[in-house]
């Protein structure tokens, strides 16, 4: 393993996750709820039953924000290099996963992680060791996208 | 107040993803893949968005309401389950695959790529298979 100098991003990486923070934080002052995406959108869809027009909301300001991030600077690149059959594959175990592991990065690493709960270290922790995993196996070993 | 708020949170989320980088799935990549050259910017958004997180936490620890007068819902549970543990290891497999998450995924979706459209479509039919599968507990 090499560092990538040349892309490795350090302040606009902290200054972006400093807004990651202020947005969970915004959630958790103003309404009382975890900044957790797989659960907001899993209980939009109607589970549990209920309360979901928060969920919506929530939901359109990040399908909003890149237009409201343009306002103000040029988009970043977004490079999505794995192929329709790999995307299908990997959003169904996102979707699936998340659901069953009760959180995604959202919601167990940045939010569980800050109020120290030892149930998200355990979920981000194992998210990200198969991350790694999967990552060197599809990448590397079977030659999806990358 | 709930909606708006939410909206904004929302708005914030994102554009905190994009400029962290962490919107794009090619970077997040580069830090999964340990194997090529290894980006850490990844690791330095948690940092930044947990510096900040841990403040609010603590803040609110004993706040009996949110500023909207509903409680507030900071999730109890405290079990670490073989169900909390398998879901996680298949949600890191399919984020290792595509270098998607539930939130740069929205993010993509709402700039209308369709590579973005088919992940998520098949993240909500993953969501959908799971509040159906049989014998639930």
């Amino acid at each position: 393993m090499t560092i990538d100098w040349l892309d490795f991003t350090p302040w606009s990486a902290l200054a972006g996750g400093a807004l990651i923070g202020l947005a969970a934080t915004l959630m958790l002052v103003l309404i009382g709820r975890i900044a957790g995406i797989s659960g907001i959108l899993g209980g939009a869809l109607g589970f549990p039953r209920g309360d979901s027009a928060w969920r919506w909301a929530f939901v359109a300001g990040l399908l909003l924000s890149p237009w409201v991030f343009r306002l103000a600077h040029p988009l970043p690149p977004v490079r999505i290099d794995a192929g329709y059959a790999s995307l299908i594959v990997a959003g169904l175990l996102v979707g699936y996963g998340t659901r069953l592991g009760s959180g995604c990065t959202s919601g167990h690493g940045v939010c569980g992680l800050s109020r120290l709960s030892p149930r998200s270290l355990a979920a981000t922790l194992s998210f990200m060791a198969a991350g790694f995993v999967a990552a060197y196996v599809a990448h590397h070993l079977l030659g999806v996208g990358s | 107040m709930s909606k708006l708020s939410a909206l904004l949170s929302g708005l914030v989320f994102g554009i905190g993803l994009l400029v962290s980088g962490m919107a794009n799935p090619a970077k997040v990549l580069g830090f999964l893949d340990l194997a090529g050259r290894w980006d850490p910017s990844l690791m330095l958004v948690m940092g930044g968005a947990i510096a900040v997180g841990l403040v609010s936490f603590a803040l609110v620890k004993n706040w009996p309401r949110a500023l909207n007068g509903q409680p507030m819902q900071i999730p109890g549970n405290r079990q670490i389950d073989r169900r909390l543990i398998v879901g996680s290891l298949m949600f890191g497999v399919g984020w290792g695959i595509a270098g998607f998450c539930p939130g740069p995924a929205l993010v993509a979706l709402g700039l209308a790529l369709p590579k973005a459209l088919v992940f998520v479509a098949a993240m909500l039919a993953g969501m959908l298979l799971f509040q159906w599968r049989p014998g639930k507990s």
